[in-house]
């Protein structure tokens, strides 16, 4: 690792005027992620802004949204009593994040942040539609992940929480590579009263995205079967070493029928 | 530079670390602990893991910085002089290690999965260890051992 200064700053507004300071500098959370790429020498970094000062680490209910501090871990999130009672499809995803290690110190804030194409929040957080909140604004799950390991983040823009609507019914199904966990294609399904919204993770070549033909196939009957005549497109899919596009496509509907089937009988 | 202060195995030390040190080499390194081993050095494969505040991580994805006023637990701090902790002895009992390599990580991660659950299911304990890989695949009297250490600590809480 190249060498830099780890800065533990009491409070989100003192690390906003950190992180503001140079250009090279960049906040840690769990560092699940960023100490690996520190590791490989694949970024340089003059000071890392540690934020498990700055109070990011609740759950709350707030005006009926379920609310998830940036620095909530994946364990915290699986074993969370209101989680698990507000939004049970989110603590189960949380709990097959990883390993029980990588949950112990990954986080919600990293993981959105980090926007891995792969990763399986932000599947849960776009299928229910919930809100990022930052140190300097709202943004809408819709308008937050744009590309591959990209975000609608400013440079020195800190994500603080996340806010969830309960949904009716939800469910996350996810293909995991085998060795590290992370989905080869992962699926969350999210039933609310006046629409079926279903995101997908770990297939796209743009990363996470809303599949149209599953909703409105399940916003007609929100029924497993409801998908057994539908043929998604590989066009626009990834194929790596883990799976061929059409391969991944097939998985799609595959897991949307089994994520619908868990979610009915929740 | 920073000075840290950091309980070890019940024993506080402080000393001043470069920022970019990892919590594993400075077990390692400034400790001279060696228990703690590391075999992949990219969050995989578990051989590094420790319990900090209670709770186990990969030390080789932890900065030494990021333990300053923690509370660390590592293999060495398991055994009471020459008596072993349960689970360690479950280990010795049940051929649970071959090389011994994976071992340290592999107890540290199994104290905390097994906690609360004396009736812990093999599926359990395999998906438990995720983390956690053992190059002589010796997997089987693993899941043994740590099933064991589960039972007697059980026995233990109803005595
Ligand atoms: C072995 C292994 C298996 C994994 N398996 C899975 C899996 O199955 N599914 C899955 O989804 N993920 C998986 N992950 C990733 C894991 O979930 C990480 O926790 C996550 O990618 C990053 O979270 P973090 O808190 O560690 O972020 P960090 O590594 O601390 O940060 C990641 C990036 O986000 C930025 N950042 C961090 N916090 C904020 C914030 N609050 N505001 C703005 N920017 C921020 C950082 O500057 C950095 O660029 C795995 C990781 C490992 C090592
Ligand atoms: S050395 Fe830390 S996980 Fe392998
Ligand atoms: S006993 Fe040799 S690596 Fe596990």
């Amino acid at each position: 690792m190249y060498s830099f200064n780890y800065l533990k700053p009491d409070s989100i507004k003192e690390a906003e005027s950190l992180l503001s300071g140079a250009d090279d500098n960049k906040v840690i959370s769990g560092g699940m992620t960023l100490l690996p790429t520190l590791k490989q020498r694949l970024a340089r970094i003059e000071n890392l802004i540690g934020l498990e000062k700055c109070g990011l680490d609740k759950i709350v209910l707030k005006e009926g949204l379920l609310n998830i501090g940036a620095m909530v871990t994946h364990f915290d999130v699986s074993n969370s009593a209101l989680v698990k009672t507000e939004n049970p499809a989110i603590a189960q995803l949380a709990s097959h994040i990883g390993d029980r290690q990588v949950r112990n110190r990954g986080t919600i804030g990293g993981s959105l942040a980090n926007n891995d194409p792969s990763a399986c929040y932000p599947a849960a957080i776009l299928a229910m539609s919930g809100t990022i909140h930052t140190t300097k604004r709202d943004i809408k799950a819709e308008n937050f992940f744009v590309d591959l390991f990209e975000t609608a983040l400013e440079e020195d823009e800190i994500i603080t929480s996340v806010s969830l609507p309960k949904p009716e019914r939800a469910a996350y199904e996810k293909f995991p590579n085998p060795a590290s966990r992370y989905a080869i294609v992962g699926i969350f399904v999210a039933k609310f009263d006046s629409e079926v919204r279903v995101a997908v993770t770990g297939a796209g070549e743009e990363g996470v995205f809303r599949c149209q033909q599953i909703e409105t196939a399940l916003s007609a009957r929100f029924l497993p079967e409801s998908l057994s005549e539908i043929n998604i497109s590989a066009d626009g899919l990834m194929s790596d070493i883990h799976a061929e596009a059409d391969y991944r496509a097939h998985l799609i509907v595959e897991l949307a029928k089994r994520a619908v089937a868990k979610s009915i009988a929740r | 530079m920073t000075e840290v202060t950091l309980t070890v195995n019940g024993k506080k030390y402080t000393q001043v670390v470069f920022d970019h040190l990892l919590l594993a080499d400075f077990i390692r390194e400034k400790l001279k602990l060696t228990g703690t081993h590391i075999g992949c050095d990219t969050s995989q494969c578990g051989a590094c893991v420790i319990h900090v505040d209670g709770k186990s991580i990969k030390s080789c994805t932890m900065l030494a910085v990021q333990a300053d006023g923690r509370d660390v637990l590592t293999i060495e701090g398991l055994a009471d002089g020459d008596v072993l902790h349960p689970m360690q002895r479950a280990f010795h009992e049940n051929h649970g290690l071959q090389c011994g390599f994976c071992t340290p990580g592999m107890i540290m991660s199994a104290i905390e999965l097994i906690k609360g659950k004396p009736d812990i299911t093999d599926q359990e304990i395999r998906q438990g260890l995720e983390g956690n890989l053992c190059r002589c695949t010796g997997y089987q009297n693993i899941v043994k051992s740590i099933q064991e250490a589960a039972k007697n600590e059980n026995n233990l809480t109803n005595r």
